[in-house]
């Protein structure tokens, strides 16, 4: 257990956590996309680290799984949806970006320090990392809430589960093998579901505005 | 202050104003390669600077002498910032006098000089230019001073050539908030150099201008100067980011025989830096006035999270 390697999962709990920032100042659905992509080979960079350091040789096969989901199948997965739905260059209108971020940095901030007096009993290789995953977690919480569109609602899902991810890999070194193949099979079932629930908001309304489902009545 | 210390100073501001010209050629050398454009010689920001310093300079009836005045000023703050900034060594008589704080103030004195220059003559560009740069300016600035401020909280001193010998010569670590600190830096010297997203520095004659608009009234000498001192300042910015998140090479105190080695390693950064500028500049658009405040704010941002994730995670 190398000092380096502390500080290089550190480096990638930095990165996700500007990943997640970034996410939440951009507009267009293609970056979002990309940036989710970058966040997974963010992952999948710090799970090898930690595998490494720590000589679970479980992780690397959780990092191989993560690769090959969050990297390759779900962002081709989101690239063929929205090339379908015809959203790719879509602006998206939301509450005023600035303020976002304003709030973005204010949980920032509440999740570091939650997380500190955990970090101070934990004796894992990053202790630090806790408060970052913590942060990406509500970060992309905030996404879902703040965004009107589905497809930048389901992106902010993805990059929750991302930091939650992150948080069990550098907390706690991975969950259990079952579970994490179990959650690894929910998100790409679920990508799928919401693919298909998607395609069937826009049949129904003409648009992946999701304020449109609040409506009951028929006009 | 020993000689080997004066020696390096002043060598220190020479390769500053020698090779400020060389870097934004190299830099827009780089960006018409990328552009599939046939590239103007490397030599061209030298040859522009001495047609102008020959040719006469023209004032407006109703320049007053702060016009006159303010190209000297510019030019002297940029020199200045790159004789504090540690380029070549650490050991630089002149660096106690100004810290990180005071570089930033010099960069707001020169701002606000050429800013009156260009309101001076009344024009209605100048005003423009001027207003827009106020913009920029006051929005990039604290996120320049909460960069500077994380690279101090790490090495406990405001002071740049301590920051540099910090982080130069000790072990080698990885700080995770100088890399959100790197990212809100690279934003605010986009901003702060007209750089594309921003500004761009190709255009002359645009509605959107900015650094053009401010130094359209110039001409002559006072637009060398100020030439001279646009690329001064990128060679600043390019030097403050090399000290902060790539130190490595800087010779330290009491050894002449580093700043030897010190030369090559500074041009090599600078040329690698120039080229992944020149590659940003082309993948980004130019972007509308009024989103360049959100731009700026998430550097900003950036910058505030870097610390937070100094002070509260100490990583």
């Amino acid at each position: 257990m190398s000092s380096l390697s502390g500080q290089l999962i550190n480096f990638f709990a930095v990165v996700l956590l500007l990943l997640a920032f970034a996410m939440i100042s951009q507009r267009r659905v293609l970056s979002l996309i990309h940036f989710f992509t970058m966040q997974g080979i963010a992952l999948v960079a710090a799970t090898v680290v930690v595998a490494y350091a720590t000589g679970q040789s479980h992780l690397y096969v959780s990092a191989g799984i993560t690769l090959v989901l969050k990297v390759f199948l779900i962002p081709w997965l989101l690239h063929r949806v929205i090339d379908r739905l015809g959203v790719r260059w879509d602006v998206e209108t939301l509450i005023n970006i600035p303020t976002t971020m304003l709030i973005g940095i204010v949980l920032v901030i509440f999740s570091f320090n939650l997380a500190a007096p955990i970090s101070e009993l934990s004796s894992s290789i990053a202790r630090g990392t806790l408060g970052i995953a913590l942060a990406c977690v509500l970060l992309s919480f905030m996404m879902m809430i703040t965004r009107s569109k589905a497809v930048p609602q389901v992106i902010g899902f993805l990059s929750m589960e991302n930091g939650l991810f992150f948080a069990a890999t550098a907390a706690t070194y991975g969950m259990p093998m079952v579970v994490e193949l179990g959650i690894a099979l929910d998100v790409l079932v679920g990508i799928l579901i919401l693919g298909v629930f998607m395609f069937h908001i826009r049949e129904q309304f003409d648009s992946l505005d999701i304020r449109h489902l609040e409506k009951l009545k028929e006009e | 202050m020993t000689l080997t210390g004066i020696a390096s100073q002043i060598l220190e501001v020479v390769a500053a104003l020698a090779l400020a010209p060389l870097l934004s050629g190299w830099v827009s050398q780089c960006r018409a390669w990328l552009q599939n454009k046939s590239a103007p010689s490397l030599l061209q920001p030298y040859r522009t600077l001495h047609k102008l310093f020959n040719k006469d300079s023209v004032l407006a009836d109703r320049a007053s002498s702060l016009f006159r005045a303010a190209p000297y000023i510019v030019f002297g703050c940029m020199a200045l910032a790159c004789g504090i900034v540690p380029t070549l060594s650490t050991e630089l008589p002149l660096s106690p006098a100004a810290d990180a704080i005071a570089l930033v103030g010099l960069f707001a004195l020169a701002r606000v000089f050429i800013s009156l220059a260009a309101m001076d003559v009344g024009t209605a560009f100048g005003t423009l230019g001027a207003r827009r740069e106020m913009l920029i300016g006051f929005l990039a600035e604290p996120a320049l001073l909460m960069v500077l401020f994380t690279a101090s909280l790490i090495s406990q001193s405001t002071s740049l050539t301590t920051i540099v010998e910090t982080l130069a010569h000790r072990e080698l670590a990885i700080y995770p908030s100088l890399a959100l600190a790197g990212v809100a830096f690279t934003i605010v010297s986009l901003a702060e150099n007209a750089r594309v997203p921003v500004d761009n520095p190709a255009t002359h004659l645009e509605l959107t201008m900015i650094h053009e608009a401010l130094i359209l009234e110039y001409s002559g000498r006072h637009l060398a100067l100020l030439e001279w001192a646009a690329a001064l300042k990128l060679f600043a910015y390019s030097a403050i980011g090399l000290a902060l998140f790539f130190p490595w090479g800087v010779a330290e105190a009491e050894s002449p025989l580093a700043l030897l080695l010190a030369a090559p390693v500074l041009v090599l950064k600078l040329g690698i830096g120039g080229a992944f500028l020149a590659a940003l500049e082309t993948v980004s658009a130019k972007m509308r006035i009024f989103r360049v405040p959100e731009f700026l704010a998430t550097a900003f941002l950036l910058a505030v999270m870097a610390m937070l994730t100094r002070i509260l995670l100490g990583a």
